[in-house]
């Protein structure tokens, strides 16, 4: 049964196989690099970020957070066009806020789950904007609806991600 | 030290990571060649992430193919008859193309310009995007093992998608038009103003560098001017969609792809491209006479004595370029005289579309050549002119002949009159009739024959 305190003596912190930490994610990157070419309302979400995310919160661990994230950003930006470390930067940053969170907060309902993807979507755009305009010179416009939508999409299909994946989760 | 260390251990580490990827991502963007300097990981990654894509890509269109070439198989009987009948129309556009592009290309010789054509493609398929719906890139199935290389173009039979911009051994990374790094030359199709052809952010295309008191209109084609030493010249880019003041004094012009960005499955990556100066087919050119030799009835080889005896016993043999000969089948045609050149008899019978099309009778244009092509036009326009109500005929007689193999000329023995009977529909046999292909001209003339020149 999860714990819902807030004190992290008493919160559940898992682990994965190593099949599943390496699997889950190059699964990740690459239904989203094969399904927006079949499907292209797909490009919409991020399952790479889904699937920090997911794992920054269940480790609760903020170094390893920092590290899934990185990881996984720095491979998603060597399949892109642009130069590596925009992704990775976000994810880093991203992975690094959900383990810490997920380490003082109960973030097992679904609720929650929501309201958290909801936010590290838009941090993550945040960051990566700035990453983008600041330092590739790229011209990218910031829209909130937009974003929000994403955001909103990207949680709903979270909140379901999650679920799937939580039965990988192994009890340290 | 160590204490303010090991207390922020987390958040040491965190800025750590973040500062190294800051620093190689502020290398990557000072250096040029940042292509080559991440080479290797990005290697790696494509390596990892590919060969599923191309599996996956593999089994969906068997799979796709399995269904749609041996089960689902609704309608293909009409979508062939449908598509026989296009390819008709096409051949004889191609004709009028054709004669359109050789004086194009003596114009051109005339003032010695140079001419960039498309020498040798690879097709390729996409297999995968870039992961992010912020870069318009995607991955296709050929790379430098298949002579792919960088800044190469890449192309749709719609128009142009982008250019290669990285390689690996079997994959390659294209960007596309509409990506916010890309450029491409590109000039309006009637107004020939040139511009640079660029991405946006949300993934449309524009125009830009045209200026503000240019005439440009929604509607009007968009080509490749070539400039960017990427994409050769004339090829299609798209249509504008809106225009509207931009910045400073240039217009803001909406492009529409015309090639389907978002769904893109099978493309051409051109992998030579010669320049070269403009010149005149001479010999190896199609021809309209070739492309309606190609619809008409012949005649079954012969051996030579029957031919030379056949040919004693006429006296007044005329030539008939190779495929022209005869409409009809009222009696088999002796097949070719040995002593008949092919590119003799060719240049001697056909000197222009307008005889084959029935302007009027030569002495280098056999009246059975004539009266057979007309015969068979078949309504479809041949340099203005238009076909006849002998369609049917020809068309019978199409389908009792055999045919010879092409090139060989043959010497006709019969009279214009006789000729121009047989394309005519004086079947020896009757033939069962075949139904109408359409007719494209509103208003078709009358055949041009021996007996009727017009």
């Amino acid at each position: 049964m999860p714990i819902t305190y807030t004190s992290g003596e008493q919160i559940e912190v898992y682990r994965f196989s190593i099949p599943v930490t390496v699997g889950v994610p190059l699964l990740a990157l690459f239904l989203q690099a094969f399904v927006p070419r079949r499907l292209p309302f797909f490009s919409i979400f991020d399952l790479p970020l889904l699937v920090t995310i997911f794992f920054a919160m269940a480790r609760r661990n903020p170094i390893s957070g920092l590290f899934t994230g990185a990881a996984i950003g720095l491979v998603q930006d060597m399949l892109g066009a642009y130069p590596i470390g925009i992704y990775g930067i976000a994810k880093t940053v991203v992975g690094y806020g959900a383990s810490s969170l997920g380490a003082k907060l109960d973030v097992e309902n679904a609720g929650a789950r929501l309201l958290v993807t909801l936010g590290f979507y838009l941090l993550h755009q945040a960051v990566y904007f700035t990453v983008a305009r600041g330092m590739v010179s790229l011209t990218l416009n910031w829209s909130w609806s937009r974003e929000i939508l994403a955001g909103l999409a990207n949680a709903v299909l979270g909140v379901g991600l999650y679920f799937l994946l939580d039965r990988f989760k192994q009890r340290t | 030290m160590e204490s303010v260390l090991g207390r922020y251990r987390n958040l040491t580490i965190l800025v750590g990571v973040l500062f190294l990827q800051v620093l190689g991502l502020a290398v990557q963007v000072k250096r040029t060649g940042d292509a080559e300097n991440t080479r290797l990981i990005r290697v790696w990654a494509v390596d990892a992430i590919t060969p599923l894509e191309r599996a996956l890509v593999w089994a969906q269109n068997d799979t796709s193919n399995l269904w749609h070439n041996y089960f689902f198989l609704r309608g293909v009987r009409a979508e062939n008859r449908q598509l026989k009948q296009q390819i008709e129309q096409m051949r004889l556009e191609q004709v009028r193309l054709s004669e359109d592009a050789e004086q194009a290309h003596r114009l051109q010789q005339l003032l010695s310009f140079k001419e960039q054509v498309i020498a040798k493609t690879v097709p390729a398929q996409v297999i995968g995007s870039s992961g992010s719906d912020l870069s318009r890139s995607i991955y296709i199935d050929k790379g430098s093992n298949e002579g792919i290389a960088t800044d190469m173009a890449v192309i749709t039979a719609g128009g142009i998608v982008g250019k290669v911009l990285r390689v690996y051994p079997s994959t390659s990374l294209v960007l596309m038009i509409n990506d916010q790094t890309s450029g491409v030359g590109a000039m309006l199709e009637k107004s020939r103003l040139q511009g640079v052809l660029k991405g946006t952010p949300d993934g449309a295309v524009i125009l830009e560098r045209v200026m503000s008191d240019e005439q440009v209109a929604p509607g009007d084609t968009v080509l490749s001017s070539g400039g960017d030493q990427i994409f050769p010249k004339g090829l299609p880019v798209g249509t504008v969609t809106k225009v509207s003041p931009g910045r400073e004094m240039f217009l803001k012009i909406e492009v529409k792809p015309a090639a389907d960005l978002s769904r893109l499955e099978e493309v051409l990556v051109v992998t030579e491209k010669q320049e070269q100066n403009a010149v005149v087919d001479s010999g190896v050119r199609v021809r309209a006479a070739d492309i309606l030799a190609q619809r008409l009835p012949s005649v079954p080889d012969k051996p030579v004595a029957d031919a030379a005896a056949a040919a004693g016993a006429s006296g007044t043999d005329k030539v008939v370029p190779p495929g022209q000969e005869t409409g009809a089948g009222t009696k088999p045609l002796t097949p070719v005289e040995s002593s008949v050149k092919p590119e003799a008899a060719q240049h001697a019978a056909t000197p222009s579309i307008a005889k084959f099309a029935g302007v009027g009778p030569t002495a280098a244009t056999p009246a059975g050549a004539k009266a057979v092509s007309t015969g068979s036009a078949q309504g479809v326009p041949v340099n203005g002119q238009t076909g006849n109500s002998q369609t049917g005929n020809s068309q019978a007689a199409k389908k009792t002949a055999p045919k010879p193999a092409s090139g060989d000329p043959v010497v006709n023995s019969g009279s214009p009159n006789a000729a121009a009977s047989n394309a005519a529909g004086g079947l020896a046999k009757p033939a069962p009739a075949r139904p109408k292909p359409p007719v494209t001209q509103p208003n078709p003339q009358p055949p041009a024959t021996e007996d009727n020149p017009n």
